[in-house]
């Protein structure tokens, strides 16, 4: 491999930057350009919410210092693309400037789903995913808006709702589903997340949608109605309908798209050199058993990164996820899942246990397949560990065994309640098993850490 | 706001600004007897010639009084020092002592009444308006508008705040003569304690300890659910309510050395100044056992603890300093730099003011036992200079009065001989870290931003590393504040503390051969 190669990532995102640094560490000679015309430095795009409520500043969202680019040799190039031409090898800027590649990296993320509402393009109605939408949201935001409807029962969707409510403007939600992201998430845990919402003063509306967003004679939107011909007056609409492959700017060219931008396993695209990762790759085949084939999780982009930068280093090497793992904070109560819990899952093939805290905001479930082996795990209003459910769905392990070292797997503070000690009575209940209910520490018990 | 917490908001300023006028009241006649009862005998016979011009005057303003006085007494040494006569010139500062003799004041007669009004007002208003905070909001910690506040986000309000603590300090240390108003008002609960009237430093002991409660109960409403930040803040306020302030007192009261048994050289640089020593030897037993005490909490109490649990069980749990900044502090920890250029004069500045205090100490007690044949008197200087530059100046002005500036642990971060050592056996014995959970974190931020150590704490998370770091104080606000479950205190096994994975957990794309 030539020494002066230059290998171009498109788009400073989570996934294009874990391959730039990962490819650093592997390649000292390799030259490296990252390329967005979002931010020239890199950003956390899950933190932009804490920027609109305060909590940080846009500089305490960015996870490298500004030296940290020059120092490791990663160019930053802010510029949007406007075109790649891949005969000539190089990228086209809308500025009309260009950019020569050896290889390139498409990631370029997505982009807020639209479906086609009448009103969708009204001023006052946006998505929530760049760097721009948050600054538009805080425009639009700034004054006179004193309700707002949230379409789309998801993660964005509630972080958009907590943000609004810190600026103390009323918000409605509209969930198609029956209950909160019910696609995902089991009748009980959507339910709990429902209740907390509810909790907060947010007008959670279940099976309903939207049928057209009403703007008034300057273009600004005024209402929102519903599928039922309900009219919400509202100053601001939050489309959170899911998120897809930011790949408008690609289409038209030999570059094989599908929904996202194709790629195999190792992330190669059709044409030779050219290589994609994150939210917009779309794979030929399902990574793993339990993965879609457009994986839009931050962690996922991370891995892709990470795993590319060995084939670019010259080690060729294929994309292979471990156990799927995930987290999210709905408000006030964090959840975390590790392994694959469905929203539904078919009773003959599938043993499930679920226990949930009386005070209705922390819960646990574990889906077993009828061996009793682990399938995986959902976790609300408490903490567990990664590093044990990584190992106990690697090996495989009984369900009765993930319980019996349930304690190992605790990851709450200390003095936080034992919650479980209540997991583990219940699942022996429930499923009976051979194994010792672990006790509270002296501390525990010393400060009355209970239940 | 809630109506309760506004009325609050106005009798915590109303009794601020009370706290504030009071150093202006009353007027202040000297004369002859008064002049006796607080001098030394050897000046009493130059001072009574010296001030005589003072009789019979009534000055209307401390500012008009110790004017008055300084002229004539510093115009007295400024005329032997002319004349080179320095065994004549009178280093003794007799101000402050003059100035409360002479105050008549209506502070002076109805104490009680004015510490109603200031201190007392402050403290109710303080109450009222942090007791109802987040009543009717479910548990969950709120960090929101941070920095879209004015006090928070060294807004104008903050630098108020900053410039009033700031030159609180600076009268306190340097000019406490302005003060003797204040300190008669709390003199009558001072010798209700120690038996004993109130010094400059009861009264700053009152006021420290009064924050530390009432800005401890905002901590137990704004942490609420949160099982280690409530008890850690219980225990802050009671080692400062118990040890700090009420035991040196009570210890007065039963004629013992004042010592706050929780207070560890090198962070108390006078443990081992002579005239503690002095202290400790005369007082039979009870002085014996202190220097004991004193000793074993240096030599076997933090590496003991230290290794167990890490330096948390001092810094967050039962120092004073600690004390106020995780209290009166905490809505100032996110002004903290977290630059690796902050780190890096961090490590020079802590270790820098270590070497000095070992030092100075060492110089202290070689002088001691060689019966000042080694050095003289040059130990007193070098005590003068550490107390100045360190003692008053980076612990006191610097160290608190710019929380709003800072953040909320600049002392401890950038000075604290104490924290140094305790960092020292943290880094490199000790059980504790912070654990990472994998591959969950999401580089947000919110660790990084509240750390009052100004530690980048998501540098190490985002990595799946462990936090292992000197100037961790174990507050376990990154913990509590972090949206995904990330991080968690522990103490545990000294193996594979410190971690580096190269691949997060969660991709097995790449063997490593480990």
């Amino acid at each position: 491999m030539s020494s002066n190669r230059h290998v171009v990532i498109i788009g400073n995102g989570i996934a294009g930057v874990t391959c730039a640094r990962n490819l650093r560490k592997l390649d000292d000679k390799v030259r490296i350009t990252l390329v967005s015309g979002e931010s020239k430095y890199f950003f956390s795009r899950t933190a932009l919410m804490y920027v609109y409520m305060g909590q940080m500043k846009f500089e305490h969202i960015q996870p490298y210092e500004n030296w940290f680019w020059e120092k490791n040799r990663l160019e930053l190039k802010e510029e949007w693309v406007k075109e790649i031409d891949y005969s000539s090898k190089q990228l086209v800027f809308q500025s009309g400037g260009n950019l020569v590649y050896d290889e390139l990296v498409i990631s370029v993320g997505s982009k807020p789903n639209k479906f086609g509402w009448p009103g969708q393009d009204l001023k006052g109605v946006q998505g929530l995913y760049s760097k721009q939408d948050l600054e538009l949201m805080e425009e639009t935001t700034q004054t006179g808006v004193s309700r707002a409807v949230i379409t789309g029962g998801g993660l964005i969707g509630i972080e958009m709702a907590e943000m609004l409510m810190y600026k103390k403007i009323a918000v409605t939600f509209l969930v198609r589903e029956s209950s909160f992201w019910g696609k995902i998430l089991p009748k009980e845990e959507s339910e709990l997340v429902g209740r907390h919402m509810l909790e907060h003063h947010i007008d959670l509306r279940l099976e309903s949608e939207v049928d057209e967003i009403i703007g008034d004679e300057s273009g600004t939107v005024k209402a929102v109605r519903t599928k039922s011909g309900e009219e919400i007056a509202c100053q601001f609409v939050g489309l959170t309908t899911g998120v897809s492959p930011n790949i408008d700017f690609l289409k038209g060219s030999e570059l094989a798209l599908n929904r996202g931008v194709k790629v195999n396993l190792n992330f190669q695209t059709n044409i030779p050199n050219v290589y994609s990762i994150g939210d917009c790759a779309e794979f030929d085949q399902a990574p793993g058993a339990d993965r879609r084939v457009i994986e839009q999780i931050w962690y996922t982009g991370r891995m892709h990164g990470e795993t590319l930068a060995y084939t670019l280093a010259g080690r060729p090497t294929a994309y292979k996820p471990g156990p799927l793992f995930n987290s999210a904070k709905f408000l006030d109560i964090e959840y975390q899942t590790y392994g694959n819990v469905p929203a539904s899952w078919d009773s003959s093939q599938i043993d499930s246990f679920y226990w949930e805290h009386s005070g209705g905001k922390v819960a646990f479930r574990m889906l077993m397949d009828k061996s009793g082996n682990l399938v995986g795990i959902n976790n609300f209003g408490f903490r567990l560990r990664h590093e044990f459910f990584d190992k106990a769905l690697t090996d495989n392990w009984s369900g009765i065994k993930v319980i019996s070292k349930l304690d190992q797997a605790n990851f709450d503070t200390e003095f936080f309640a034992p919650y479980y000690i209540e997991i583990q009575k219940e699942f022996k209940k429930q499923f009976g098993g051979d194994f010792t209910i672990s006790k509270p520490s002296f501390i525990q018990k010393l400060f009355g850490a209970r239940v | 706001m809630k109506l309760i917490q506004k009325f609050g908001l106005i009798l915590f300023l109303f009794g601020l600004g009370t706290f504030i006028i009071i150093p202006f009241l009353g007027s202040y006649s000297l004369n002859k007897e008064l002049i006796i009862a607080n001098t030394r005998e050897i000046h009493q016979e130059t001072l009574v010639e010296v001030l005589a011009p003072m009789y019979g005057q009534t000055y209307s303003s401390n500012f008009d009084f110790l004017g008055t006085f300084n002229e004539y007494f510093e115009g007295y040494n400024d005329e032997l020092k002319a004349q080179s006569q320095w065994d004549d010139v009178i280093w003794d500062d007799y101000s402050f002592a003059f100035a409360l003799a002479s105050l008549e004041s209506p502070v002076k007669d109805k104490p009680w009444l004015f510490l109603f009004l200031s201190i007392g007002l402050a403290v109710i208003g303080g109450l009222l308006y942090n007791l109802p905070k987040h009543q009717d909001e479910p548990d969950g910690i709120k960090n929101n508008g941070l920095f879209h506040s004015s006090q928070k986000n060294r807004g104008i309000v903050g630098m108020l705040t900053g410039s009033f603590l700031i030159t609180f300090y600076i009268i306190l240390y340097w000019f406490p003569a302005y003060l003797v108003n204040l300190v008669a008002m709390v003199s009558p609960m001072s010798e209700l304690i120690s038996g004993h009237p109130a010094s400059q430093w009861f009264l700053y002991g009152l006021i420290y300890t009064l924050a530390i409660v009432v800005m401890g109960i905002r901590m137990f409403r704004k942490y609420r659910g949160n099982k280690y930040q409530q008890i850690r803040t219980a225990s802050v306020m009671f080692f400062q309510t118990a040890f700090a302030f009420l035991i040196p007192e009570i210890l007065v009261l039963l004629n013992q050395p004042y010592f706050d048994f929780k207070n560890i050289w090198p962070l108390d640089y006078d443990f081992f100044y002579d005239y503690q020593i002095s202290a400790f030897l005369s007082s039979g037993g009870v002085g014996m056992f202190m220097l004991i005490w004193g000793i074993l909490l240096i030599v076997v109490g933090v590496p003991t603890f230290t290794y167990f649990f890490g330096k948390r069980w001092y810094c967050s749990w039962v120092c004073g300093c600690g004390g106020l900044a995780e209290t009166l502090g905490d809505p100032f920890r996110q002004l903290s730099d977290k630059s690796l250029k902050a780190w890096k004069y961090e490590r020079y500045i802590i270790h820098g003011v270590l070497v000095l205090v070992v030092v100075m100490t060492t110089a202290t007690i070689v002088n001691y036992f060689s019966g000042f044949s080694f050095l003289g008197n040059v130990t007193n200087q070098l005590h003068s200079f550490y107390g100045f530059a360190i003692g008053s100046t980076f612990a006191g002005v610097v160290g608190t009065g710019f929380y709003p500036f800072m953040g909320n642990r600049v002392w401890c971060r950038f000075g604290c001989p104490l924290a140094a050592y305790l960092g020292i056996v943290q880094r490199f014995k000790s059980r504790f870290r912070i654990t990472t959970n994998g591959g969950q974190c999401i580089s947000c931020g919110n660790c990084s931003t509240h750390c009052e150590m100004g530690i980048d704490v998501r540098a190490y998370a985002q990595k799946g590393q462990n936090i292992v770091r000197s100037s961790c104080v174990g507050c376990g606000i990154c913990a509590a504040v972090c949206p995904r479950g990330v991080l968690k205190l522990e103490n545990g096994s000294e193996e594979n503390r410190i971690n580096d994975f190269p691949i997060l957990i969660g991709n097995d794309s790449v063997k490593l051969n480990v």
